[in-house]
């Protein structure tokens, strides 16, 4: 009898859905990660990112991403994300070089961060640099944020979004995109988006006279502080079974790793940002640091897959830009 | 027997149907069938769930629809609501048939 070696459940499933291994295609988004400081701490972050963390990338390794997107023309995209990206003293270097090369330019934004001292030009700065701001809000309730990213932090976001409005975020023919992101306040699956997102647009329009562009659900991925809490509260082996009964093939045809690469504080290359967090870099026959980035051989590498990624393919799937199928 | 309930029965629900397992795939596709969006909303749906559930009192439901009622976007405030609704019903229900007591109490009196 031929010796068969069990797939882990992630990559069976893929196996049946005849996905595996599963592979890179058009690389079109280069997300970077400028470190692990951020001025809140929530609960679910799987960054595990707070004020004392002191990881943050150097202006040589900024300069790296900035030559990689010279050289690659076809990535339209920088993703900027952390902690609270804006922290990192070469954020505006960043955004102000990427816009220079005609790039699209993501700020993955906390909305406190447009509050906190040193940090009141930040706002005028995104929208005179057309940046794309992706703000946190997991639901439109102050209870049921505040329990996730910590007392207060709602109303201050809500500050943040009408600053934003005020400076033509999210505003009908501005340009200036503001999307909004939901995510589950536990161990649940988010919602069906277009729903949450026409609820959202009422209720936020409604309860706070605020106008947004579009609202993205995003699973909570089992790692890192969430996995954490799951364990403490009993809750992670149902949560697994929960992902993996959701899986859905063509979820897991448009995962967001197929389509970019992630650049961690120190330049190194990862499938996303949640194998960065969990040290799993590029498989090892790919560039594994910015300085050696090739978009030939990164768009034909075999992505690194763990039981996490069932996170991304339950349900309607889940990415940096909501879902996926 | 160390408990009259299991939490993990839930998920064991489909073995149920281990002796006869043609109304058992019935009753799964018409309980999923109902349970989809239609004239109501996922959401409403999970809401009236939930209360048929707590004026049922099973625990099995009232878990499997809590969940439903988060994952459809809902949140404490209406599944409160769905839930008073639920016990003033079955309140009224209890109250109304008052008046049949009270009618047999008529019967018998001068
Ligand atoms: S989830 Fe975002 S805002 Fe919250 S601690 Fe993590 S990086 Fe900071
Ligand atoms: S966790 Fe990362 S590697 Fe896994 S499927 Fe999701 S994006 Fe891809």
């Amino acid at each position: 009898m031929p010796l068969t070696i069990a797939l882990p459940v992630f990559d069976a499933k893929l196996d049946a859905a005849g996905q595996f291994p599963l592979r890179a295609a058009e690389i079109n988004t280069l997300q970077v990660n400028v470190g692990k400081r951020c001025n809140q701490a929530c609960k679910h972050c799987h960054v595990e990112a707070g004020p004392n963390r002191t990881e943050e990338m150097a202006r040589e390794t900024a300069e790296l991403v900035i030559d990689a997107l010279r050289r690659c023309p076809q990535i339209a995209t920088l993703d900027i994300t952390g902690g609270a990206p804006e922290l990192n003293p070469h954020f505006e270097y960043l955004v102000t070089e990427a816009r220079a090369l005609g790039r699209h330019v993501i700020d993955r934004c906390n909305l406190t961060i447009l509050f906190v001292p040193g940090r009141e030009h930040l706002a005028e700065f995104l929208a005179a640099n057309r940046v794309e701001v992706v703000a946190s809000l997991p639901y439109y309730l102050a209870q049921r944020t505040d329990a996730q990213r910590g007392l207060g932090v709602f109303d201050q976001s809500i500050e943040g979004l009408r600053l934003l409005n005020r400076l033509g975020y999210g505003q009908p023919g501005s340009g200036l995109a503001l999307n909004l992101v939901y995510n589950p306040t536990g161990a649940f699956l988010p919602p069906a988006q277009a729903a949450i997102e026409a609820e959202y647009k009422a209720e936020m329009g409604r309860r706070y006279g605020i106008v947004f562009n579009n609202l993205f659900t995003i699973t909570n991925m089992p790692i890192a502080r969430f996995r954490h809490f799951l364990e403490c509260s009993g809750n992670y082996g149902r949560y697994l079974d929960k992902l993996a009964a959701a899986f859905n093939p063509a979820a897991a045809v448009n995962v967001m790793c197929r389509s970019l690469v992630s650049v961690g504080w120190e330049g190194t290359l990862y499938d996303c940002d949640f194998n960065q967090m969990l040290e799993m870099p590029v498989e090892q026959s790919s560039p594994r640091h910015i300085k050696d980035f090739d978009l030939y051989l990164l768009s034909r590498r075999a992505i690194v897959t763990g039981e996490h990624c069932l996170g991304c393919t339950a349900g309607a799937g889940s990415s940096c830009g909501g879902v996926v199928a | 027997m160390a408990d009259y309930y299991d939490e993990n029965d839930l998920s064991r629900f489909a073995e149920i149907g281990k002796e006869r397992p043609d109304l058992m795939e019935k009753f799964f596709a018409w309980y999923g069938a109902t349970l989809e969006e239609g004239a109501l909303t996922k959401r409403e749906k999970a809401l009236i769930g939930l209360a048929v559930a707590h004026a049922i009192q099973c625990p099995y439901c009232i878990d499997s629809f809590a969940q439903t009622c988060l994952e459809t976007g809902g949140n404490t405030e209406q599944m409160t609501e769905a839930i008073h609704v639920a016990s003033s019903v079955r309140g009224g229900a209890a109250l109304i048939h008052g008046l049949q007591a009270l009618r047999s109490v008529e019967k018998v009196s001068m």
